[in-house]
């Protein structure tokens, strides 16, 4: 069975990978060929169900079954969600510079099937290379009659709009991405409803991931049960990772899940710079909870695996840290993050956010007092109570439980090292 | 009589740039409902002003017929909308995780040495922005700078501090990303391709709609 499936063209093709003709001769388009002419739109669905994907932007909900929410109203919206704002993650970076065509064929095959005739693509702003290489391929691909009106003499129509947004990580959750397509600040809203019956003009809308989006195309040409029968029953398919942080080899890799994080770590990544030992890793992208060595190396790679041992794959980030790492450091640059992009509206995370990036900054300025480990999980169980994996939430959307993970982590596996630093001793590394 | 929408464009931002205008259209012609084109539309403004400035603002307002404390609004939740000005270059350096732990944040006191100034201001000259930013995306070639929102990966202090005396001393009119990786970068998150040639005009991301430039052009 293929080891690849989205990255396959980049990596066999890297001079032109992005432009229509390469995608053309190495079998693109001829999915949503497929698509149109021999199946029925409930069968995309279907084979789109059976392929047990789950979606690739952190939450791990079943693609096939979001699309068996979508509301039978009429117009309706795709929105293909690449505001990859996730610290640690630059996979689907990737998949919209390198293979933009994959990611067009996705949509176009995923509207038909939705009764889509609009489809948006939210860019982070951060992104403009790959924005461009969209929207080159939306003209390539409108050009050659793959886009557009009356797409191969189907009488199926579809425009797809690139809309870049304004470096606000929030925007990544998915209804705070549809206020701010409206033109509005993009704070997330409270479902219900859920945007597959009131999204984006208050009409019904799947907002799908970039990488989910793209493995569209593989599924339509080869079957869901094909999918399916890849990896582990319930991490189905391939995953993009991207490695980074205190690893000899970082960079994005498309694996099958199933390996141990040993493997991950040391074959894949080639292991720890310098020879150094690991400390800990983020299994997940800045808001999972960490992993640490004497707990997790042999821990399958897997959603549920990874799940059932506290943390999560999330949109498939992992940061690595080795021995010289001050983890009070680590953890105050990840809380200042969260801090730094709270929306604001909900009190728990706008006010706890910032306190705990002020206690973890006073105790690295030195000025750490043995009460600040309670306020530290005191503020935690005010924004997530509790601190149980997965979290409680106080707040509309996960950020502020995010902000927890790094004091939870540091909490539960490096006490040590937080008491001897808050009380001024020489242990603090880097 | 209804006024058409060329007409309005040229009523309230005649002085743009005819490209800029055509633009302008385009994206008030693009979306379902028209307030969805108050992001983009304040690129292009920003574009016109080197930041969302309080004629920006005004413009846009007008544009699509909302109020200015409407579109000040939107343009205050998002960093890249810069309210107060900016350089010729915005030199934005990622201190995230990511970067933080392959020393990004040595990388931006080099930045501060060569600029003189520190995150947050721009030089005497107007020329240099310096800001610290959150996780850009290019964790696997941490650590990493955007100027003009174009990615260098894989930096040093020492690279740094090249980069800025590169864009001192010649000036580019397009900011381009391959360029500045091959001259100033390192470890990439993952193989670029090939060499692209457009690039960024302005303080503000260089995206076809937007207004972007390609060399030559």
């Amino acid at each position: 069975m293929t080891d690849k499936i989205l990255t396959a063209r980049m990596d066999a093709h890297p001079a032109d990978s992005h432009t229509l003709d390469r995608y053309l001769n190495t079998g693109g388009y001829e999915a949503l060929h497929k698509a149109l002419n021999d199946m029925s739109t409930e069968q995309i669905i279907e084979e789109v169900k059976a392929s047990n994907m789950r979606g690739r932007g952190g939450a791990g909900f079943p693609m096939g079954v979001k699309w068996g929410f979508l509301a039978q109203a009429d117009p309706r919206y795709l929105v293909v969600n690449c505001d990859e704002s996730e610290p640690g993650t630059f996979n689907d970076r990737q998949l919209a510079e390198r293979d933009p065509h994959q990611l067009i064929e996705g949509i176009a095959i995923a509207s038909y099937a939705l009764g889509v005739d609009h489809a948006f693509v939210y860019i982070r702003g951060e992104y403009p290379k790959g924005a461009r290489r969209v929207q080159n391929a939306i003209a390539e691909a409108t050009e050659a009659g793959y886009l557009g009106t009356d797409i191969r003499g189907s009488g199926f129509d579809l425009d797809v709009t690139v809309h870049l947004g304004g470096g606000a990580y929030i925007c990544g959750e998915e209804t705070a991405l549809l206020n701010s397509l409206e033109g509005r600040r993009g704070e997330p809203r409270l479902k219900p409803p859920f945007p597959a019956v009131e999204g984006l003009y208050a009409k019904p809308t799947i907002v799908n991931n970039v990488e989910s989006i793209s493995n569209v195309p593989w599924i339509a040409m080869n079957g869901g049960a094909a999918y399916a029968a890849i990896g582990p029953e319930r991490s189905a398919g391939t995953k993009m990772l991207s490695i980074s942080g205190h690893i000899n080899k970082p960079g994005n890799y498309e694996i099958v899940m199933g390996m141990t994080w040993r493997e991950l770590i040391y074959e894949l990544g080639g292991g720890i710079p310098d020879g150094k030992e690991l400390k800990a890793w983020i299994p997940g992208g800045a808001s999972a909870p960490w992993f640490v060595p004497s707990d997790h190396l042999d821990t399958v790679v897997s959603i549920d695996d990874v799940a059932s041992n506290g943390s999560m794959i999330g949109a498939g980030a992992v940061i690595v840290m080795d021995e010289t790492t001050n983890v009070v450091a680590a953890a105050h640059r990840l809380v200042r993050f969260f801090a730094h992009e709270s929306c604001g509206q909900c009190t728990p995370c706008r006010e706890g956010t910032s306190w705990l990036e002020a206690v973890l900054k006073r105790i690295l300025d030195g000025h750490g007092r043995p009460e600040d480990v309670d306020l530290l999980l005191d503020i935690s169980d005010n924004i997530s109570p509790g601190l149980q994996w997965p979290p409680a939430m106080t707040t509309i959307c996960p950020l502020g439980p995010s902000a927890v993970s790094p004091i939870t982590s540091i909490t539960r596996w490096f006490m040590p090292e937080l008491e001897a630093i808050i009380a001024g001793s020489e242990v603090a590394l880097v | 009589m209804t006024e058409t929408m060329s007409h309005m464009i040229a009523r309230v931002v005649g002085h743009w740039s005819r490209d800029n205008q055509t633009n302008a259209e385009a994206i008030l012609d693009t979306y379902p409902e028209v307030r969805s084109a108050v992001m983009p539309l304040l690129y292009i403004a920003s574009l016109e002003h080197n930041y969302a400035s309080e004629d920006a603002i005004r413009e846009v307002a007008e544009l699509i017929g909302i109020t200015s404390v409407q579109v000040q609004s939107v343009a205050s939740f998002y960093t890249m909308f810069k309210r107060d000005g900016v350089g010729d270059y915005l030199v934005s350096v990622c201190t995230s995780i990511a970067c933080f732990l392959r020393d990004a944040d040595d990388v931006l006191e080099a930045v501060e040495e060569a600029t003189g100034v520190a995150s947050g201001e721009t030089t005497a000259d107007g020329s240099i922005t310096v800001e610290h930013v959150e996780c850009i995306g290019a964790c696997g070639g941490a650590p990493a700078v955007q100027v003009n929102y174009e990615t260098i990966e894989g930096l040093t202090p020492e690279k740094a501090t090249g980069l800025i005396k590169w864009l001192v001393d010649t000036k580019p009119e397009v900011v381009l990303a391959d360029e500045m990786q091959q001259l100033f970068g390192g470890q990439q998150s993952f193989n670029w391709g090939p060499k692209e040639s457009e690039g960024a005009i302005r303080p503000v991301p260089a995206f076809g709609p937007l207004g972007s430039a390609g060399v030559g052009r």
